[in-house]
């Protein structure tokens, strides 16, 4: 089971991940669920969807421009990992964070190690879905102790 | 120099713990070996032939001597006895112990140094010219900017993870030493014509398995647009760089697809987010960087010191390393020296303990402390009163590096090469030592003038052979070493890639070649005329029918 931790803690996780194309996402919807959709899913259905139950998640391929018109108002925007060592993620976060001022919960999912933790922080994510193995006490740590850059133009608030 | 803040200094030093606790990890098995990786590249360590080894960054390659004394304490201590300066004006450590990777990490931190992003998928060392803020025909001194640079750029967190390696080089005036059209991004400077201070920006240079030259996607960018501009050109590239091949993930690849034009319109669009913004460099970060490296110290010194004029008549020997191993300096009075690390027997660009300690000494006695790394791997003292220039050289000759042929053919430049690299195809080292064996003959190097020799033991060019004037590259034929031979590279304002002249040779045969294509260039020259100059003007051809007797 991986572990969520969010603004700094270990938090309870309501949000259920859709991979694909799956069925009866509207009705699933308005049965109470909350889901996190792929872009795909969430923009064939966005004009149906209650906001506060249906949020999207972005992969590296996804052009993030493609949320603006809608972005304030959902409630959570995950960005997707396929390994770590694929950095496109944290361009994302920069730019829905800090260029378009996004205000929710911008979380990372896939894989997420504690090594990279603090690097994700500083590009504007503030919750974390960690990867299976990686052990809850350690990534509080990594987040409390990142290192930053000496430069203070790129010392994030 | 510029001198370590608070902050800096505790990065380097959280830096130290952070490794060591992803080293225990690793080395307890809590971290696997993919995870463990990247983490240990961006600390400038490699998995090697015959053991790890340790790259330790010199930023734009500038060295105090209590800095250069660690790296001789560390070759001793953790190393056999020697260390191996880098065509990046970095140094490796070729025969360090894994484990112990962070207490040579935790000793650079007491010198304000470390291995960070020397290695790995991101933006690498900043390189300039080493002359830079001493040469005479210098615009204005590059190092402020490499300084901004290399803050800005050490743990840049949406940077960390590009699709392949990210190099930057700064050259101060119209004469590129820094061979700025061969990195990932170049920026050249210039002053605007009403005196504003910036720099021309080339992109997608490089060398390695597909080479380039630069090409120039900016003629002025002012100075306190630099890093929104460089952030703009390292998001694109993050974003769109191609990460399904890694020989196709340069930013080279993704400026040929996109075309020069279609990847400029990216990169201008994006910069219109933040250009004028917060991102600008201030007026006040300018001067206060430009205070760390300004120098108005010289002690006065006679341009015509008697003593020095008296020891030049009387001493061929020393006339000849003033020839080639002494430049002008901005300051009348003062000189710029290369010591150099290219004697015949020595691999290219290694240095010993005792020769690093013996040149901090010298760097003390006669250079204001100040050592300067060139990417042609030799150390450069830039502060020399022409009067200290006779004990300079005695001193320099006692170490072995008072060799005086800086710009000729024995000044090669080589990479490691198959007897430490595991990438290598072919060794380099014994090549160049035949080579420089084979043309010891100072009168006949002096003859020839400035010829630049550059040697790679595999594609990936860390020996730059494509720019070298003569280029051979180490390939793999059966499991046999050959080398393939180049014509024509250059850096500077030509910039150029070198032309295969034809079928690769064994080992043995490379002495004869070279010794071929002197022999047409003897033959073809004008008066006067440099070596470059007289291929370019007569064709590969002759060449090419003298090497090969007429069968290529």
């Amino acid at each position: 089971m991986s572990t969520l931790i969010r603004h700094g803690k270990v938090a309870d996780d309501h949000w259920q991940w859709i991979e694909g194309d799956v069925p009866r996402v509207v009705e699933r919807l308005e049965a109470g669920e909350h889901l996190v959709l792929p872009l795909a899913v969430w923009s064939a259905h966005r004009a149906r969807l209650d906001p506060l139950r249906a949020s999207v998640w972005l992969g590296p391929d996804d052009v993030p421009e493609t949320l603006l018109p809608w972005l304030a108002g959902i409630p959570l925007v995950a960005i997707h990992f396929p390994v770590f060592t694929d950095g496109r993620g944290y361009s994302v976060a920069h730019l829905l964070r800090r260029r378009h001022g996004y205000t929710g919960e911008l979380r990372a999912v896939g894989d997420v190690l504690v090594d990279q933790l603090a690097l994700m922080a500083q590009c504007g994510i503030d919750s974390f879905r960690l990867r299976a193995d990686q052990p809850p006490a350690a990534a509080l740590a990594a987040l409390a102790g990142g290192l930053r850059s000496p430069w203070p133009g790129s010392v994030v608030p | 120099m510029y001198r370590y803040k608070q902050a800096d200094q505790r990065l380097v030093e959280d830096r130290v713990a952070q490794f060591r606790d992803q080293m225990t990890r690793f080395l307890d098995g809590r971290l696997g070996e993919d995870e463990f990786r990247p983490l240990r590249l961006q600390n400038g360590l490699y998995v090697q032939r015959h053991a790890p080894m340790l790259r330790v960054a010199i930023p734009y390659g500038t060295l105090a001597a209590y800095q250069l004394r660690k790296l001789a304490d560390i070759a001793r201590r953790f190393d056999r006895g020697y260390g191996h300066f880098t065509t990046r004006s970095n140094i490796q450590f070729n025969w360090v112990r894994l484990e112990e990777a962070p207490d040579i990490l935790a000793e650079l931190a007491t010198v304000q140094m470390h291995a960070i992003q020397t290695s790995g998928n991101c933006i690498r060392n900043i390189t300039t010219d080493p002359f830079a803020g001493v040469a005479a025909d210098e615009l204005f001194d590059p190092r402020p900017y490499c300084e901004i640079v290399r803050q800005w750029s050490t743990l840049a967190p949406e940077f960390l993870f590009l699709p392949r390696k990210f190099k930057i080089a700064f050259a101060g005036g119209a004469e590129d030493r820094a061979a700025v059209r061969f990195h990932d991004i170049g920026a050249l400077a210039r002053v605007a014509d009403d005196g504003r201070i910036g720099f021309e920006i080339f992109v997608s240079g490089g060398l390695g398995r597909t080479p380039m030259v630069g090409r120039s996607m900016r003629d002025f960018l002012p100075r306190e647009e630099l890093l929104n501009y460089f952030e703009a050109i390292l998001r694109v590239y993050n974003r769109h760089g191609r990460r399904d091949n890694k020989y196709k993930a340069r930013i080279k690849i993704l400026v040929k697809d996109l075309t020069l034009e279609g990847f400029t319109r990216e990169v201008e669009d994006e910069w219109a987010w933040t250009r004028g913004g917060p991102g600008c460099i201030s007026d006040a970060t300018f001067r206060e960087m430009e205070a760390f490296f300004a120098r108005h110290d010289y002690a006065p010194a006679a341009a015509d010191d008697p003593g020095y004029r008296a020891a030049l008549a009387g001493s061929r020997a020393f006339a000849r390393w003033v020839e080639r191993n002494v430049l002008a300096h901005r300051e009348p009075g003062y000189a710029v020296v290369t010591l150099s690390l290219k004697k015949t027997g020595v691999p290219p660009g290694d240095a010993t303990a005792e020769q690093m300690d013996g040149v901090a000494e010298l760097a003390e006695r006669f250079s204001a402390g100040e050592i300067r790394v060139s990417h042609e791997q030799n150390l450069v003292l830039p502060h020399v009163a022409r009067r200290d220039l006779p004990a300079l050289w005695e001193g320099a000759r006692a170490l072995g590096m008072a060799t005086p042929n800086i710009g000729l053919l024995t000044d090669l430049v080589c990479c490691p090469g198959g007897d430490f690299c595991s990438l290598a195809n072919a060794r380099s080292i014994p090549v160049a030592a035949a080579i420089q064996q084979r043309f010891d003959d100072l009168d006949y190097l002096f003859d020839l003038g400035p010829l630049e020799l550059n040697m790679s033991g595999c594609v990936n060019a860390c020996g730059h052979h494509h720019i070298g004037h003569i280029g051979i590259l180490g390939v793999d034929k059966n499991n046999e070493e050959w080398y393939q031979v180049t014509l024509g590279g250059r850096e500077g304002s030509q910039a150029a890639l070198g032309r295969v002249i034809g079928p690769s040779f064994a080992a043995g045969q490379i002495p004869d070649v070279i010794a071929h294509l002197l022999e047409v260039y003897v033959g073809v020259r004008h008066q006067g005329e440099p070596f470059i100059d007289a291929l370019e003007r007569v064709g590969l051809d002759a060449f090419k029918a003298r090497v090969y007797g007429g069968a290529a």
